[in-house]
């Protein structure tokens, strides 16, 4: 009885979180796609379901020669749809490279730092990723104003006479990328730069390289997993990214997630929306993809 | 027979016909995947005794011990443990107790409560548990360190904690795993006397398993080595060193020289001719006949090294001094011979000083007497 | 030491850090200025703290995200706990690598969907949308990074811990409950933390998943800032830093006093040995 009992409890460890993800992750992704694949007329909110269970399966073969690919011919069509996806994904590359060249000094300053300082330095970055991100995004729109800190304090220094024009730009959506994601950026870098012998750079300038030409023969190619990974981390996340092209971005800033939202809250148009956020995924499942396997490939290295 | 090597107390149920075994491994085979780590093993146990199971890493030792502590689930075949068939009995409710090889004390729990953590399970009387915590400090001598946490051990003083913990419950049997793997050599040492005064003291029944033959040898009643999945031999200690069943027993334990030939004369005056032609003369060739192919094993400790040939002996090789290893207690020769075979022989160094020693690149001869091998035909 | 670490390796963490910290230490600074225009300094005041205690939609919005924060959180702990469980220690079930790609998929995956295809979710099984549904979705989305947290520390656990318990006779749960989760425990409470504050933080989720009378503070925040920049504004944020900042800290210093009287214990001991 005992046993049984215990066989029980682990299948519940197991079924519990499975059943939940299950209904509240993966089962809402089929509902997304089924309402990309219906006529916008039908879905139109006060929403009626383009079938349900009570329907039986006659109706579901009724229904599904409703379903038509309408709404992702649409996407294809208008140059807003398209031109939100490339941009976004530019949008999101150059700021994953901006990222990465910011990031990595610090990730470096702080694997070379002396040991009692690390554990400081990592909180120190680990801390305004706990802060909200509504927040620091926000931060920055009073400091990129025309009337804003920079300008004033530029124009204080007289390095300019007239303020820049930063917020409502593609600028300020790089600004606010760089700055949000570069903990998620520093992290895995420092993690990879910290575990690094450095005797291997002493073994390098030993046999007779200099410094610099020691740093991209050996540094730089030993940290690759930590830049992957980092990359990764920034790319993805930031290709969606809704709320900094919105607070910062212009009006002209197109990216995808801000399509979206806009798609659903101000169109009111369901069927689209779904459509576009399917079209986002099959965009993102190829660098997803790629960071699992990579992920998953140090963790064997190390393992 | 004379008996070989001395015996450490009068106790073998293994001889004796009418002794009932008290762990039975039937045909037990145990597969991961494609990797059979366990393969149609039998073995047996006797009650009280210390048996050790030896051999090199993924032998399949350690699964062996699994098995029986209930860790792993048999592929198939049987496990009794005192007439009673263990399948599908889950670990928490066998009557053995398992010292691991990290030992596994509870780090957030102290020296004590480690201790009484087995107690309370079976839901002993506290009275009780503190009578039998403070009985088990007591015999691991730990009686002031009852309320340290684990990490404020040295190792040797948390290997007794994992000791008094597995033994709290008085176990019909306990599993050692590596226990003394941890600990440096001098205190390896001193520990495994005091764990077989421990095992004869209590009268439990100890199963230990090891890579260190040393540490095997100085504990065990009997060993059995195994090698990939299968025991070789079970014999006790003398009888492994002495009279091994196979070559890979003869060169695991110890150091050995073979000499592979076939056999021109089989029974108790046998003669052999090795590769190069050499003929010995055995005292036994076992189970061999005329025209087989044998080993002759013989340990460095059996052979003579002299730098004429003495006349008395048959069976001498000439050779020239290679290497000389002085290693305190006693040095080894290594002599090559005329076809490049090296031949080990060590000697005893029972005074301090030798006049006119061997010395590199001399000729030298070394000897053995018909019973100082071994005819192995495997 | 010194001389290793370098100039180039200060100048760039004294710059980067400047970076990370300067525009949150501004919009602090900011938080106490006299004047209603957030860029010009015309004085220290509080007279927004008192103005957003007295604004009754943000203190309701308030009280809202603490309470889905608090119970998104602990749910999540509980279900992000066993999933850790489930996927380190049971390598061979039924739709395993199902299981292990929807653990990590919510992830990396942009909030956008996750909101979105929830809301479709609750319309289509008629779930009236509110705090119930917003708790679920911050359930559904923080579960998998506490699941992550304990995962990464649930692989270096020693097993033989949990085999020996089972060997002294405790059954599996018990095995668990007073072995396994004691020494895992400190991992269980980062992830609970860190389901807080994603609770906390979350603004595209919440949009989508809540519904009439269930305004978190995140939404509340953003309907102001698309109006524009407020001294108000920057003392609610002043105040959620200040409560993330103190709990992360205190978190540090707990764990790091426990660690100091850990070690000086020991000391003791050695010296008294």
């Amino acid at each position: 009885m005992r046993r049984l009992l215990s066989s029980i409890g682990s299948r519940l460890v197991i079924a519990v979180p499975y059943l939940w993800l299950l209904f509240f992750f993966l089962v809402p992704f089929f509902i997304v796609f089924k309402i990309s694949l219906s006529q916008p007329t039908i879905a139109m909110p006060p929403y009626q379901p383009v079938f349900g269970l009570e329907d039986g399966l006659s109706g579901l073969f009724g229904k599904l020669r409703q379903l038509s690919f309408d709404n992702y011919l649409w996407l294809l069509q208008d140059a807003l749809y398209v031109n939100a996806y490339v941009s976004s994904v530019v949008i999101a590359a150059v700021s994953t490279l901006l990222t990465l060249l910011v990031g990595y000094p610090i990730a470096y300053g702080m694997a070379r730092a002396p040991e009692r300082l690390r554990p400081l330095l990592l909180m120190m970055v680990i801390l305004p990723f706990w802060t909200s991100f509504l927040i620091r995004v926000y931060a920055w729109i009073g400091i990129l104003k025309p009337e804003g800190l920079l300008n004033q304090f530029l124009l204080f220094l007289g390095v300019i006479d007239e303020p820049l024009i930063i917020l409502n730009t593609t600028k300020a959506v790089y600004i606010g990328i760089v700055y949000s994601y570069l903990p998620f950026m520093v992290l895995p870098l420092y993690a990879t730069l910290e575990k690094m012998d450095h005797s291997l750079i002493e073994a390098a300038q030993d046999l007779g390289c200099p410094p610099l030409a020691a740093f991209w023969k050996i540094t730089f190619p030993l940290s690759f997993p930590g830049v992957v990974a980092g990359c990764m981390l920034v790319f993805i996340p930031a290709v969606g990214e809704f709320v900094i092209p919105d607070l910062l971005g212009g009006s002209r800033t197109l990216m995808i997630g801000r399509t979206l939202w806009n798609e659903f809250f101000s169109n009111r148009d369901w069927p689209v929306s779904s459509a576009v956020a399917i079209v986002l995924l099959l965009i993102l499942v190829l660098p997803i993809v790629y960071f699992q396997r990579a992920q998953a490939r140090a963790r064997e290295r190390e393992g | 027979m004379a008996s070989l090597g001395s015996t450490r107390r009068t106790f073998a149920p293994w001889a004796d016909p009418t002794a009932r075994p008290y762990i039975r491994f039937e045909n037990v085979t145990k597969r991961f995947g494609d990797f059979t780590a366990v393969d149609d093993l039998s073995l047996t146990v006797y009650e009280r005794e210390f048996f050790a199971l030896l051999g090199a890493s993924g032998c399949g030792k350690t699964t062996l011990l699994r098995m029986l502590g209930g860790f792993e689930q048999p592929t198939s075949g049987r496990i009794f443990l005192d007439g009673q068939d263990l399948k599908g009995i889950p670990p928490y409710r066998r009557p053995v107790n398992m010292m691991f090889q990290s030992y596994a004390l509870f780090p957030h729990m102290t020296v004590e409560a480690n201790i009484a953590f087995g107690l309370k399970q079976d839901g002993m009387p506290k009275a009780e548990i503190a009578e039998r915590v403070a009985q088990m400090l007591k015999l691991v001598k730990l009686e002031q360190f009852a309320r340290r946490k684990p990490h404020q051990l040295s190792g040797g003083q948390r290997q007794r904690v994992a000791l008094a913990r597995s033994l709290a419950k008085r176990p019909k049997v306990l599993l050692l795993d590596e226990p003394l793997g941890a600990l440096d050599k001098k205190l390896r040492e001193e520990t495994q006397f005091e764990l077989v005064d421990l095992q004869y003291e209590l009268g439990l029944t100890f199963i230990i398993v090891t890579h260190d033959q040393e540490e095997a040898m100085t504990m065990a009643d009997r060993i059995a080595i195994m090698d990939k999945g299968k025991v070789l031999q079970v014999a006790t200690p003398a009888e492994v060193y002495e009279a091994p069943s196979c070559r890979f027993v003869a060169e695991f334990v110890g150091s050995v020289n073979m000499f592979e030939g076939t056999v021109v004369e089989a029974g108790s005056a046998a003669r052999l001719r090795d590769r190069s032609g050499a003929q010995f003369l055995v005292a036994d060739s076992g189970d061999a006949s005329p025209g087989d192919t044998v080993w002759l094993a013989v340990r460095p400790e059996k052979l003579r090294i002299t730098r004429e040939r003495p006349s008395e002996v048959e069976n001498a090789l000439e050779g020239e001094v290679w290497d000389i290893a002085y290693l305190g207690d006693m040095t080894v020769y290594n002599v090559k011979l005329a076809d490049g075979r090296i031949v080990k022989a060590s000697t005893i160094n029972s005074r301090r000083s030798v006049e006119d020693a061997l010395t590199w690149h001399e000729r030298a001869w070394v000897s053995f007497l018909p019973d100082a091998g071994v005819v192995l035909t495997r | 030491m010194a001389g290793t670490w370098g100039r180039f390796n200060i100048a760039s963490l004294v710059l980067g850090f400047a970076f990370l910290y300067l525009p949150i230490v501004l919009l602090i600074i900011y938080s106490f200025n006299e004047s209603r225009l957030v860029t010009v300094w015309a004085g220290f005041s509080t007279r927004w703290y008192v103005a957003m205690l007295g604004n009754r939609g943000l203190m309701d919005a308030a009280w809202v995200t603490a309470r889905v924060a608090f119970l998104s959180a602990t749910v999540a702990t509980v279900l992000g706990t066993m999933a850790a469980v489930a996927l380190t220690r049971y390598t061979r079930f039924r739709g395993r690598l199902l299981f292990s790609g929807m653990v990590f998929a919510p992830l990396v995956m942009p909030e956008v969907i996750t909101g979105l295809s929830l809301l479709l979710l609750f319309v289509a099984i008629n779930f009236d949308r509110g705090f119930a549904t917003v708790t679920i979705a911050h359930i559904t989305f923080s579960m998998c990074f506490v699941a992550v947290v304990v995962q990464s520390r649930l692989i270096t656990f020693d097993r033989s811990l949990e085999e020996a318990a089972l060997d002294l006779g405790a059954t599996p749960v018990k095995a668990f409950f007073q072995v396994t989760l004691p020494v895992i425990l400190p991992s269980v409470v980062a992830g609970w933390m860190l389901a807080f504050t994603l609770s906390l933080d979350d603004l595209v989720i919440a949009s989508f998943t809540s519904g009439p009378g269930a305004t978190t503070l995140p939404m509340k925040i953003y309907s102001q800032v698309r109006l524009g920049v407020t001294p108000e504004i920057n003392a609610v944020c002043t105040v959620l830093i200040a409560i993330v900042t103190v709990g992360v800290i205190a978190a540090a210093l707990v764990n790091k006093r426990r660690e100091v009287l850990r070690r000086r214990e020991d000391m003791a001991l050695v010296a008294s040995a």
